[in-house]
């Protein structure tokens, strides 16, 4: 494969869309499949035929409003559909090259303002399961290049040059990484593309794996030429089936086309890629777990030194990257490190996807330059709180991460500032909460999650996230003194500095920003038996809601 | 490379002391007679870095480092006790203690337990926080051992001397979180298990009442762990 079969390649695409007059792109994520938007797809295509309109219908990925789903979007007009039924097939159909059918507007307001397309700029263009069509995007130009072109230690200087930061959460600069373990000498390497995402409310990999599984690949084997790595695994949960599917016809046709195999683009670099599942453990996102269930063992850290980058899957020195950090490799080799670093604050360059959830008018996938406030993402693009409800704090970083009162909704998107003040980037998960909700109940949630996650080793985070979440429950029902607080605090400092991982280092984060910023929440339920959201039942109110349970199990 | 420079010179406790390089700083530590409680830690087997007693303070390290798995490096300044590494332990043993039903006083290990006299030495005086007290089940089908999960720590002695000395691999690991549990083969009762040899070593091993001999009370409880370094002097010795 070279430059020009490329541009073969993607005139023969451009050829066959020229045949038609119109395109309809209809979404095939996860949240529009699973209303049925390939049943829409198909009527679409009929009606269309049925009305003699040179028109196709096409399969795309994830075009990020989810809540507007079964997202429709119709070329070459740019017109957006959202709430798409079947039974609307016949009026998007008699409407090509007329008036948009108005009823179905999805009402995004400024959701694309001020939103950036990097790592999602395929996203809602292409079919993720035909390789072609990455290819007439401009993929696999920059695989072409590094390996043509450039010396694998140009490609690292391109990376360090961009000021690309580990988009899983921990931010380590990937140029530094990468340097790391190609200057480790090994006869064997791996590339590894962690993909166990799995903080509640974050689907941001899984948008990605789903809508442009080629562009992990084309990183992953531009990383594996930089470091001198012949095999590759992608570790993706088994939760995301369509993402599985989607990787493993990506993977084939990535084959059958020459970037994946042996003697790839007529030169001597060879690199195949694997599809590891994950059985559904949050700690195996911790990438010494990870690295262990890969090799078939029980999923459990162990303690580092040795980084993986030295000693990983097999002892072999070992890349580990997270999904979105590859899907940002392909444009910094075609542009320019320079071009990447020319987005973002001073320590963090380029975009970041962000998974907007909870209580906001637009839920999606976002992707923003970094420095952007949060008042811009939740406010501007995700349109605010609805429902007359107030604004109360956004949480990030998932259960590492913590809230930020209104107060920080000003602060500008980066590592550092969310790290400073008491959050995280995380891998992207944004939950947005109101006036009703509980920040002691977030507390807990969150500490439930980790407790349940825990995956036993060592003993802070096995015992102490069960009795910091039955303290955080004891609080929760009014039972809790003055006293049940101190010893959470204890708890929290204990586990935070003991753990052996990042899951129980992090896991006070969430309990640990709350008492930061709404411990007069904490102290009402304590002093004051009374939960100022009204969420947590306390005292007759619970005894209440007792009893009325009971009456109904013996209706 | 000669001998001098696989030696490294660090202070622990502002003792000045030297090391060799491929040294932990739990060994070069005991080697000068200086303490760091261990638990999960057992000359002869392998590190896992998991019951976080012999956390350290190493000046410039971010975090604390867990003792039994980090090498001595040049001119490191550790310090294995103050105040708030002392806090620390303390309450990492009452979460060990809370976790399960360490009930000393009906144990069959008293007097003899690790967790005890880690207790009695770290000055633990009562426990604090609520004790869990999950109903786990006792595993005495096989004829001369008993497991008695109530009083297991999940330090993974057992595992790690079965899979790695006797090379049997009955025992592994089963759950998560607190829900974890040391199971024989498949969760079958240790007395119908296929690879168990039946050697006791696990029992040797097990810092607390979890494995224990049947028909043994009192004195008779103690555990005799020392023969591990010298069969791993000896198996090596056959190997060279």
């Amino acid at each position: 494969m070279n430059v020009e079969e490329l541009q073969q390649i993607a005139a023969a695409v451009e050829g066959e869309r020229a045949q038609y007059e119109y395109e309809v792109n209809v979404c095939m994520g996860t949240s529009c499949l699973a209303q049925h938007s390939d049943r829409i797809r198909e009527a679409i295509e009929k009606e269309a035929a049925g009305c003699g309109k040179k028109c196709r219908a096409r399969r795309t990925g994830c075009m990020g409003p989810c809540a507007a789903g079964p997202m429709v979007l119709v070329e070459p007009a740019g017109i957006r559909y959202g709430h798409v039924l079947e039974t609307d097939a016949k009026e998007i159909a008699e409407s090509l090259g007329r008036k948009p059918v108005a009823r179905l507007d999805p009402q995004l307001g400024s959701y694309f303002e001020g939103q950036h397309f990097r790592v999602l700029e395929n996203v809602g263009h292409i079919d993720p399961e035909n390789v072609e069509e990455y290819i007439a995007r401009g993929g696999y130009e920059a695989l072409v290049k590094a390996l043509t072109e450039m010396t694998p230690a140009q490609v690292i200087e391109q990376i360090a040059k961009s000021g690309l930061r580990g988009r899983g959460g921990g931010g380590y600069p990937t140029g530094l990484k990468w340097d790391t373990v190609a200057k480790v000498k090994g006869a064997q390497k791996y590339v590894i593309c962690n993909g166990d995402e799995g903080d509640p409310g974050a689907f941001m990999d899984r948008s990605v794996l789903e809508s442009d599984p080629q562009r992990v690949i084309e990183g992953m084997a531009i990383a594996a030429y930089a470091i001198g790595a012949t095999k590759g695994y992608i570790y993706v949960r088994a939760e995301y089936p369509l993402a599985v599917q989607r990787l493993t016809v990506a993977i084939q046709q990535a084959r059958r086309r020459g970037f994946l195999g042996n003697g790839i683009c007529e030169t001597t670099f060879s690199f195949d890629v694997d599809i590891r599942l994950g059985a559904g453990a949050f700690v195996c996102g911790e990438e010494t777990a990870l690295i262990a269930s890969i090799e078939g063992k029980r999923g459990t850290p162990r303690p580092r030194p040795p980084y993986p980058a030295v000693s990983g899957l097999w002892g072999a020195p070992t890349l580990i990257n997270n999904v979105e950090t590859f899907a940002n490799v392909a444009p910094v080799i075609r542009k320019g490190g320079e071009w990447f670093a020319s987005m973002g604050t001073a320590r963090s360059k380029g975009t970041k996807v962000f998974a907007l959830t909870g209580k906001i008018e637009r839920t999606g996938l976002v992707e923003v330059p970094m420095g952007m406030t949060l008042r811009q993402i939740i406010f501007g693009i995700g349109g605010g709180v609805p429902d007359g409800h107030k604004f109360k704090a956004v949480q990030t970083g998932g259960p590492s991460g913590g809230c930020l009162p209104e107060e920080h909704l000003d602060l500008s998107i980066s590592y550092d500032a969310l790290i400073t003040a008491g959050s995280m980037m995380g891998s992207g998960g944004m939950i947005v909460m109101d006036d009703t909700s509980c920040m002691v109940s977030v507390a807990r949630f969150f500490m439930e999650f980790c407790m349940t996650e825990s995956c036993g080793k060592c003993v802070p985070c096995r015992a102490g996230t069960v009795q910091m979440y039955e303290l955080l429950t004891k609080i929760c029902q009014g039972e809790a003194t003055r006293r049940d607080l101190e010893k959470l605090e204890e708890l929290c400092e204990v586990v935070g500095a003991t753990s052996l991982c990042g899951l129980g280092q992090t896991a006070p984060n969430p309990v640990l920003s709350t008492l930061r910023y709404f411990r007069h929440e904490y102290l009402a339920h304590i002093d004051e038996k009374r939960c100022p959201a009204g969420v947590c039942e306390i005292g007759d109110a619970r005894r209440l809601a007792h009893d009325a349970a009971r009456t109904e199990v013996h209706a | 490379m000669s001998a001098e420079a696989n030696i490294r010179t660090l202070t622990i406790d502002e003792v000045d002391i030297s090391a060799r390089a491929d040294e932990t700083i739990l060994e070069a530590a005991r080697e000068h007679n200086i303490d760091i409680p261990t638990l999960c830690h057992l000359e002869g087997l392998s590190e896992v870095g998991a019951c976080r007693l012999c956390l350290v303070e190493v000046k410039g390290a971010r975090r604390l480092l867990p003792a039994c798995v980090t090498r001595v490096e040049e001119g490191m300044e550790v310090t294995t006790h103050s105040a708030k590494i002392d806090r620390y332990r303390q309450m990492v043993l009452e979460l060990f203690f809370a976790e399960r039903n360490h009930v000393c006083s009906v144990c069959v290990a008293n007097g003899h337990c690790e967790l005890q006299s880690l207790a009695l030495r770290l000055g633990m005086t009562h426990v604090e926080l609520p004790y869990q007290y999950p109903q786990l089940p006792v595993d005495a089908s096989h004829p001369r051992f008993t497991v008695d999960h109530n009083r297991c720590v999940l330090c993974t002695r057992c595992v790690r001397v079965c899979g790695e000395v006797e090379g049997a691999n009955t025992w592994g690991v089963m759950g998560r979180g607190a829900q974890s549990l040391v199971i024989t083969d498949l969760k079958e009762p240790w007395g119908e298990s296929e690879t168990c040899t039946s050697c006791g070593k696990c029992v040797q091993v097990c810092p607390t009442g979890a494995l224990f001999e049947k028909n043994r009370a009192g004195t008779k409880t103690a555990k005799h762990p020392e023969f591990l370094p010298y069969l791993r002097i000896m198996r090596e010795g056959e190997q060279r």
